[in-house]
């Protein structure tokens, strides 16, 4: 090894705190990429993986009660690949060791071989045998949460009768990734369940003998969707068809899409921060350094070495550092990448995972952090270099300071001198200042970027539960029924009041544009069920017209007063159109709003109700459940405190993990940027701080200059942080947006804070360590040193 | 004495600081012979340094010429200097300039990776007395003893040149004198030009001849009738 090189390692191994804490913050920029963007992709390759293997259907459809001889003219249809005629029937469960009833879903499979579409990938036992009534297989989270496995049993209510299944295997089917509850806004695995059934006995058991109500296609590449769902739809209206649709409208599809989005959004925002503020330290620290090797470089060149030679050892001592960073951040990122994908995995229960490493991401975040600290080193190797042998090794000249107000300010005269001196060398560097200052505002910024979320999600929370949803349950009922039925639902143990609502399924379209949706009818004056307007008003629907959700009218390009064409799908896709009357605020769903008596209308059959919005007195809840359990004219109940527990939970642990790493990252940068920089600024002044040590001045008063720059810089960041992460905060809000969920932009103070309480405890940690080598200064040893 | 290893006809160099122009050196004639000891002494800011600099091809001249054997130095490129550095120049400064993150013998041989015909590092290292002291850092050899490690980096690449700035000037008599001996006898035994910058009016006794230096020019030349031997200056 030349001699170089050992002057080289045994330089990285003097400065291994520096070279650490750069690698550090070099790793964290790679790290959240190869996170953040790994995940994202792992996700999605193992959804595709998924979906090819089990065969996922692309169109969709249901309808009343259709003969399965339609069957052959489905096939027929150009494009299509595989055709699944079934029967899926909303039922009642009683759980064992559940006092409220769960609702579930009966799917039925072929009797033989295996289906078309949607296979199941089977875990654990074996599937229901051909035609055996009592047999099921579940799926695996709905299993799981009533520990259950092949043998156990259970009761449904299935068509008026009560019926005892006993399961017979665990399965995963890429139909039911997410599964969700009739009523509900997010899965819940305990109170809704998919179970699978041999064809004969389901069709047996809904008297659906020889029909269908359900299709799932399988499509060749290339194919037509649109055409297809336009046919699809015309071989299935005359049973009472409500509409075909892609992947885009079936709900665990979209789910999960919601999901990715939001990683994806993340993703964008996120890593491209960390990534530059881990650059711009990099670069600024490697300057800083080499720029402090000035008279080494001065006194190589006197022995005889090229400036060639002297510019390769320092980018080879730039580079070490880099690999070192990549090195880190690699091996955690791919490890806590992997473990991330790992626990979305089982959050989405796909029966296997593929992670994938991407090359490419290294690269990227590698290639990005070496040449920005290259370019910092780069600059000053240079500067240095091209510096004449014998002015190098001379120390720099004396800094020229100027006076801040044209010849020393009389009012500066209440600041010490050594405040002055604090400043003036503020002032004297203001990119270095300013990209120090930037710097610690990006940890701002990024800390209140990962911890706004909660905010509005209890925002969220707050409005969706108690604003507009303020019902304790939600009855749906297994078709749509008279209003007489809601004073059934009063009679109802425990129920205090009960307000109806219809919901009907339509497709909106405003010229080129729309959307497959749900009207919902609320009666005048509701009050369990409520709308918003935009500034979260309670508003009363009008006699006529919509009133439309901000996404649905940004979806739609719908302003108040505009037409809007209406299809009816429940009612022989009759298009009707309609006024729209006011935008209001929805965060879930694709929200449209009508009162009841105009929603009737518009149907034209008379008053019928969907179910009901309940108030319940909380004393007489079994007994609620005792009786709903037997009544066959429910098809379901969703309960709000589970609902909004569980929607918390889902959201909350989503994003928690994502808040976890990056505020442990934000905390790694805020140590690197401030700690790098006060140690430079140590080496860089050690003389000065030894002399005013020599003139008499304390430890406390020398170190109080350092960390006087170090205040005013950490002070000017946080202001300039948080208006960086309203910024950042916002723009994960607007990626986050879907057809799902809007989250509302909110940020509370005590957020910002937090935020800046933490990165100023960081830059106090760090400023106190560097303190205790000011307190080490050898007097002696730095003044004998040549000036 | 033989042909002039160095003449310097007519040599200035001005520097400029800001509006303010400095005249280091204000026409230096200069001849010095290969083998000779020259002193160079005079106070501060009269241009030896600068003199020694240019020699060095660490500096360059404003007008004027320095020819080392028959390379003119003020003609040279920023490469070519570095190459005759490399070749033909050993340097000697103040404060030693050992770097501090290599040992003594690691220190000598950086300079043997990149020259022509070196000698052994552990050979340098023994002319100066420090053949036990080899594994140590900078850090753990006394001034004198890095000073004497520098001589042994200067010489180990056998230059035909050793410039050496205030070599004693940082080291108490007792340590300066062990440095002298180490110089003379390189200077002896090895043939290799010397120019010295000494503010010490003693060490003039082991020169052959003392060049004084006033204000950018050569005051005076001295040749000494007989030279002191290292070990019996004292001061």
């Amino acid at each position: 090894m030349s001699m170089l090189d050992r002057k080289l390692l045994r330089d990285l191994a003097r400065m291994w705190a520096q070279v650490l804490a750069i690698a550090l913050v070099m790793a964290c920029g790679v790290a959240t990429i190869v996170i953040a963007i790994g995940a994202y992709r792992s996700l999605e390759e193992t959804r595709a993986a998924f979906y090819e293997r089990y065969r996922f259907g692309n169109v969709f459809a249901s309808a009343t009660r259709a003969p399965l001889h339609l069957r052959e003219r489905i096939a027929r249809l150009p494009g299509v690949s595989g055709v699944e005629l079934r029967v899926v029937r909303p039922v009642l469960l009683d759980m064992p060791g559940m006092v409220e009833p769960a609702t579930g879903m009966a799917v039925s499979i072929p009797d033989s071989g295996e289906p078309a579409v949607n296979r199941l990938y089977l875990r654990t036992g074996r599937l229901p045998q051909p035609g055996r009534t009592g047999e099921v297989a579940v799926t695996e989270p709905f299993a799981l949460a009533h520990r259950m496995e092949p043998g156990s049993t259970f009761v449904a209510l299935m068509n008026g009768r009560k019926q005892q299944l006993t399961v017979t295997g665990i399965v995963l089917s890429p139909e039911y990734v997410y599964s969700i509850g009739p009523g509900d806004m997010m899965p819940d695995q305990r109170r809704f369940g998919v179970f699978f059934m041999s064809g004969a006995a389901l069709s047996g058991l809904f008297d659906m003998d020889g029909a269908f109500n359900d299709v799932a296609l399988r499509t060749q590449r290339g194919a037509n969707l649109r055409a297809i769902v336009d046919d699809l739809d015309r071989i299935l209206r005359p049973y009472g068809g409500s509409g075909a649709h892609d992947r885009t409208d079936q709900v665990s599809h979209s789910f999960l899409d919601n999901e990715l989005i939001q990683l994806r959004a993340m993703a964008a925002v996120i890593p491209p921060v960390f990534l530059f503020v881990a650059a711009f330290l990099v670069n600024m620290i490697l300057s800083r350094l080499i720029t402090l090797e000035r008279e080494v470089i001065g006194l190589l060149k006197a022995i005889g070495f090229g400036p060639t030679a002297i510019a390769w050892h320092y980018v080879k001592l730039t580079l070490l550092v880099v690999v070192i960073g990549l090195a880190i951040g690699a091996l955690s990122g791919n490890w806590m990448g992997r473990s991330l994908t790992r626990l979305y995995a089982e959050f989405f229960s796909f029966p296997f995972l593929i992670f994938r490493q991407s090359l490419d991401l290294y690269v990227l975040a590698g290639g990005v952090t070496a040449v920005a600290a290259l370019a910092g080193a780069a600059r000053s190797i240079w500067s240095v270099v091209a510096l004449p042998a014998a002015v190098a090794m001379q120390p720099p000249a004396p800094t020229r300071y100027r006076t801040f107000f044209a010849g020393g300010a009389a009012y500066l005269r209440f600041l010490s001198q050594l405040t002055i001196m604090a400043l003036r060398h503020l002032v004297r560097w203001p990119v270095r200042t300013l990209l120090t200052t930037l710097g610690t505002s990006l940890s701002v910024a990024l800390l209140v970027t990962a911890l706004f979320s909660f905010d509005s999600i209890d925002f969220m929370i707050d409005t969706i539960y108690f604003q507009v949803e303020r019902q304790n349950a939600t009855i749906t009922f297994s078709q749509d029924r008279s209003p007489r039925a809601i004073a059934a639902v009063e009679r109802l143990p425990g129920i205090m009041r009960a307000e109806p609502f219809r919901t009907t399924g339509v497709i909106m379209r405003n010229g080129h544009r729309e959307r497959r949706l749900a009207i919902s009818a609320v009666p005048d004056a509701a009050d369990l069920g409520r709308i918003l307007d935009v500034g979260l008003r309670p508003v009363e629907p009008p006699a006529v017209g919509l009133l439309v959700s901000e996404r649905v009218a940004a979806l739609l390009s719908l302003r108040v007063g505009d037409k809007v064409e209406v299809e009816l799908l429940q009612k022989d896709h009759r298009v009707v159109t309609v006024p729209v009357t006011a935008i209001v605020q929805s965060f879930v769903g694709l929200a449209v709003y009508m009162r009841s008596d105009a929603l009737d209308r518009l149907l034209g059959e008379g008053p019928r109700v969907s179910g009901a919005r309940v108030s319940i007195d909380p004393l007489r809840l079994p007994d609620l459940y005792r009786t709903v359990k037997v009544t066959p004219a429910v098809a379901s109940i969703a309960l709000q405190d589970a609902s909004r527990q569980r929607f918390r939970e889902t959201i909350e642990q989503n994003i928690t993990i994502m808040t976890t790493v990056y505020t442990a990252l934000a905390v790694i940068i805020t140590f690197g940027v401030v700690y790098n920089s006060a140690r430079i600024q140590l080496s860089e002044r050690a003389r000065e701080l030894a002399s005013l040590r020599v003139f008499g001045f304390t430890r406390g008063e020398v170190s109080g200059v350092l960390i006087t720059e170090l205040g005013v810089m950490v002070f000017l960041a946080q202001p300039l942080g948080w208006v960086l992460g309203y910024l950042f905060s916002w723009s994960v809000v607007k990626g986050f947006e879907s057809d799902l969920f809007r989250i509302p932009f909110v940020i509370n103070t005590a957020t910002f804070a937090f935020s800046s309480l933490v990165v100023v405890a960081v830059a106090a940690a760090s400023a106190l360590i560097v303190r205790r080598r000011v307190d080490r200064l050898d007097l002696v040893g730095v003044l004998k040193t040549r000036e | 004495m033989t042909a002039p290893i160095f003449v310097a006809e007519a040599l200035t160099k001005v520097y400029r600081s800001g509006d303010v122009e400095i005249w280091a050196l204000r026409g230096i004639d200069l001849e010095l012979f290969e083998g000779e000891m020259a002193v160079f002494l005079g106070p501060s800011g009269s241009g030896k340094s600068t003199l020694l600099n240019i020699m060095g091809g660490l500096d360059q001249a404003s007008s004027g010429k320095v020819r080392f054997r028959d390379t003119d130095l003020t003609a040279c490129t920023e490469n070519q200097l570095t190459r005759y550095r490399r070749d033909h120049v050993g340097f000697i400064f103040q404060f030693y300039n050992l770097i501090p993150s290599l040992t003594a013998w690691e220190n000598v041989s950086l300079v043997t990776e990149i020259s022509r015909n070196p000698m052994n590092p552990g050979e340098a290292l023994e002319m100066v007395g420090l053949k036990d002291r080899m594994t140590h850092f900078p850090a753990q050899l006394s001034g004198g003893e890095q000073q004497r490690v520098a001589i042994a980096r200067a010489i180990v690449k056998r230059p035909e040149v050793m410039l050496c700035d205030e070599p004693t000037g940082a080291l108490d008599s007792k340590t300066g004198v062990l440095v002298l001996e180490a110089l003379s006898r390189v200077n002896t035994e090895l043939g290799t030009t010397m120019a010295l910058i000494t503010h010490n009016a003693a060490i003039r006794q082991i020169a052959h001849r003392v060049f004084s230096f006033h204000d950018g020019r050569i005051a005076e030349a001295h040749v000494n009738e007989r030279r002191a031997k290292a070990s019996e200056v004292v001061w």
